[in-house]
């Protein structure tokens, strides 16, 4: 196992994240900035289309060479005076992330933002070997001062208001005068790069993520924003770099493809702040940078996907995009989900990476509005692979028994109209997308307890069939 | 760890149905890493020079930087002379060994230049850009003495120059010219790529600029 999971709990989550006021005043946010932002940036760009099409194809064929290119980008790192570790599970790539650390003697670690950093819950494990892990991303500082997971992949601490922040701040950073004035957004980040500054700089190691691994140089790619990815690997004694196996690219013009969606689809710039490409550790004459460079290869059940149908999956390049434009997203944020990854991506990555057992109600998680897919610049197939695990699940008897009959999802929904009031606003756009299926549900062959709920919108699609045939089956099998 | 990694290529060459040795596998990764194909490249980002030096123009105030134009490489200390002097800054620069900098005429300005890595106490700094994006306003800046990394991020002002010859219109072209440099399937220790000054919007979605990196970036463009 991994970091801990709620993601079983994902009803009582949810139904909890709806009654949050203060999390739905944070959840504004994502309805309006990210969505706009993103269109006008795909507006202006003509070949953004053409893009996501070359950037979808560019990842299947590395997929379909994965052992390759895998192979090429160790051999690229070592020549360039680099280290690549392969870990098997977390707690692989979590012994040796500890064990570099110890070895060089290390007391402070500081973190750029990496979600294999959190999928492996290696602040946890440094605080066990006696190290301090301080995270340098604004939202990622913010919630590890709450003891708190993210609830976006690429806003952190977006489920937060300022006030909260503010409290945080006057909580945890003791030092300073109680009677500053914290009341805007600007004081908030002008006291954020202070405090931090001195950790950069006291830093022993530093660990960052990694958006890209390219197998022609044997190269590390981090895109950011505020600059702190790169203090934290520049200024310390060595660098580590967590990126998981999917995370390889063929070439430099590979890597250009998929940048020219990445942050298109991200934060709706045209390029990120900070695009860094890393290879290997300080050279001769070099005045700074890191001495030692390591990267760890995380497998963690990826490997198992490919050549299934989730494979497709390994195309994310988590830009965030899917779960800015889910209404179920929008309604419950990311806590709910239960683990690293939420929304979209992650209810079909979760139950991938640990298991249905914990993360079997995540699929449900949909309203199979179809925007996800339209949105995600890897086109993966999100809708239909939430299908798939649905089938899966039903099929492996997982699910409590009502769910079986697929009346639980959608009581869910009926019982909480509120939540489904974002996936009606797009339902015209959902109808487009489910064109072959037959508008609204007017009657589905689960007997009384549905007419009540009758006036959803379509999204029937396959699944209601294949249960529908499942149930069937089961009855021949029983 | 030899294990996990042998054990992690078998299981991917098991859910995959191959062995690794495949020939024509092989030969299809060999080739496009020898290839390094293209792919689309936007059409706003194939112009020619005049267009190019606009282009990067425009692009780099989009992203929040400052540019101004000099006609020549010896007008750069007066240009930086006047940047912090109207940003009520002091007339201090970090720089590097770059000889291009070293060459410029810093003495007829009363800027007091002091020279190396940055250690986190400088508040401005002055580094040579090896060159520039037009599609997206980037600078590209590599490692080493001539422009240290740490004077890129460390300082709360950032001035950077680049002549307006080594300006590429998109990223593939760039990295052509890296390639020339470096030597093919090589790369310097450290290319940032920066487009416009450090920022947030991890607070309620607000954009805030000076972030962790610096709060300003102001681009020389050099002419010629
Ligand atoms: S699934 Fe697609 S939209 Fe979602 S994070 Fe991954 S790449 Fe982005």
């Amino acid at each position: 196992m991994t970091v801990h999971s709620t993601a079983k709990a994902f009803k009582r989550n949810a139904a909890r994240a709806m009654q949050d006021e203060k999390l739905q005043r944070a959840l504004m946010h994502v309805r309006t900035n990210f969505i706009a932002k993103r269109q006008s940036a795909v507006d202006r760009l003509p070949e953004f289309e053409a893009l996501r099409e070359s950037a979808r194809d560019i990842k299947n064929h590395t997929l379909a060479h994965l052992d390759l290119y895998l192979e090429r980008y160790e051999a690229k790192v070592t020549q360039a005076g680099g280290h690549v570790h392969f870990a098997r599970t977390a707690e692989e790539a979590r012994a040796t992330v500890v064990d570099i650390c110890r070895r060089l003697g290390a007391k402070t670690v500081t973190k750029g933002k990496s979600m294999i950093g959190e999928e492996i819950g290696i602040n946890e494990a440094l605080e066990k070997a006696g190290m301090k892990p301080v995270e340098t991303d604004l939202g990622e500082y913010i919630i590890q001062l709450r003891g708190e997971i993210p609830s976006h992949i690429i806003a952190p601490a977006v489920h937060l208001n300022r006030d909260q922040v503010e409290a945080d701040f006057r909580r945890a950073h003791v030092e300073l005068d109680p009677k500053r004035d914290l009341s805007e957004p600007t004081q908030l980040l002008a006291e954020a790069r202070q405090v931090l500054r001195e950790r950069f700089l006291a830093a022993d190691v530093g660990i960052t993520g990694a958006n890209f691994l390219i197998a022609e140089t044997g190269t590390s790619v981090i895109v950011t924003n505020e600059g702190n990815g790169d203090l934290t690997q520049t200024l310390p004694k060595a660098h580590i770099v967590l990126a998981s196996i999917e995370k390889v690219t063929p070439t430099l013009e590979d890597v250009c493809q998929i940048l020219r969606v990445l942050a298109r689809s991200a934060t709706g710039q045209d390029m990120s702040v900070y695009t860094t490409f890393s290879t290997g550790p300080r050279r001769p004459g070099d005045p700074d940078g890191p001495g030692e460079y390591h990267v760890v290869i995380l497998d963690n059940g990826r490997s198992a996907m490919l050549g299934t149908q989730f494979q497709d999956m390994l195309r994310c390049i988590r830009c965030g995009a899917c779960m800015n434009h889910c209404p179920v997203y929008h309604a419950i944020g990311g806590h709910a989900y239960g683990w690293v990854y939420p929304g979209p991506m992650g209810a079909v990555l979760t139950p991938s990476l640990i298991g249905l057992g914990e993360g079997g109600n995540l699929p449900n998680a949909s309203t199979f509005c179809g925007r996800c897919e339209a949105v995600c610049p890897m086109k993966i197939p999100l809708p239909g692979m939430m299908r798939h695990w649905r089938e899966r699940e039903f099929e492996r008897h997982l699910s409590p028994a009502t769910q079986r009959y697929g009346l639980a999802f959608w009581a869910f929904f009926a019982k909480r109209p509120w939540l489904y009031r974002p996936a009606t606003r797009v339902a015209m756009w959902g109808l487009a997308l489910f064109g072959r299926s037959k508008g609204t549900l007017s009657s589905l062959p689960f007997g009384a307890g549905w007419t009540t709920h009758r006036d959803f919108p379509t999204p029937q699609g396959p699944t209601f069939q294949a249960r529908w045939h499942g149930r069937d089956k089961r009855r021949d099998l029983s | 760890m030899s294990f996990a990694r042998d054990d992690v290529l078998r299981t991917i060459r098991r859910s995959l149905g191959v062995n690794g040795t495949e020939a024509s596998r092989r030969a299809e990764v060999d080739d496009r890493l020898s290839r390094a194909p293209d792919g689309i490249i936007p059409k706003r980002s194939q112009v020619d020079r005049a267009e190019r030096l606009a282009l990067f123009m425009a692009q780099a105030e989009t992203g929040l930087a400052t540019v101004v134009l000099v006609p020549d490489a010896a007008s750069v200390p007066t240009e930086a002379a006047r940047y912090l002097r109207d940003s009520n800054l002091p007339a201090t620069l970090r720089i590097g060994d770059d000889p291009r900098l070293a060459a410029m005429p810093w003495h007829a300005t009363t800027i007091e230049v002091s020279k190396g890595a940055s250690d986190g106490a400088d508040l401005n700094a002055l580094s040579h850009a090896f060159g520039g994006v037009a599609e997206t306003g980037t600078l590209a800046m590599v490692s080493g003495s001539d422009n240290p990394t740490t004077l890129n991020f460390l300082p709360d002002n950032h001035l950077v120059v680049v002549a307006s010859g080594d300006l590429s219109g998109n990223l593939e072209e760039l990295l052509q010219k890296l390639r020339a440099r470096y030597g093919k399937e090589k790369m310097p220790r450290t290319l940032n790529l920066i487009t416009g000054p450090s920022r947030s919007a991890d607070i309620e979605q607000t954009l805030i600029l000076g972030a962790h990196g610096p709060r300003k970036l102001h681009i020389i463009v050099v002419e010629g």
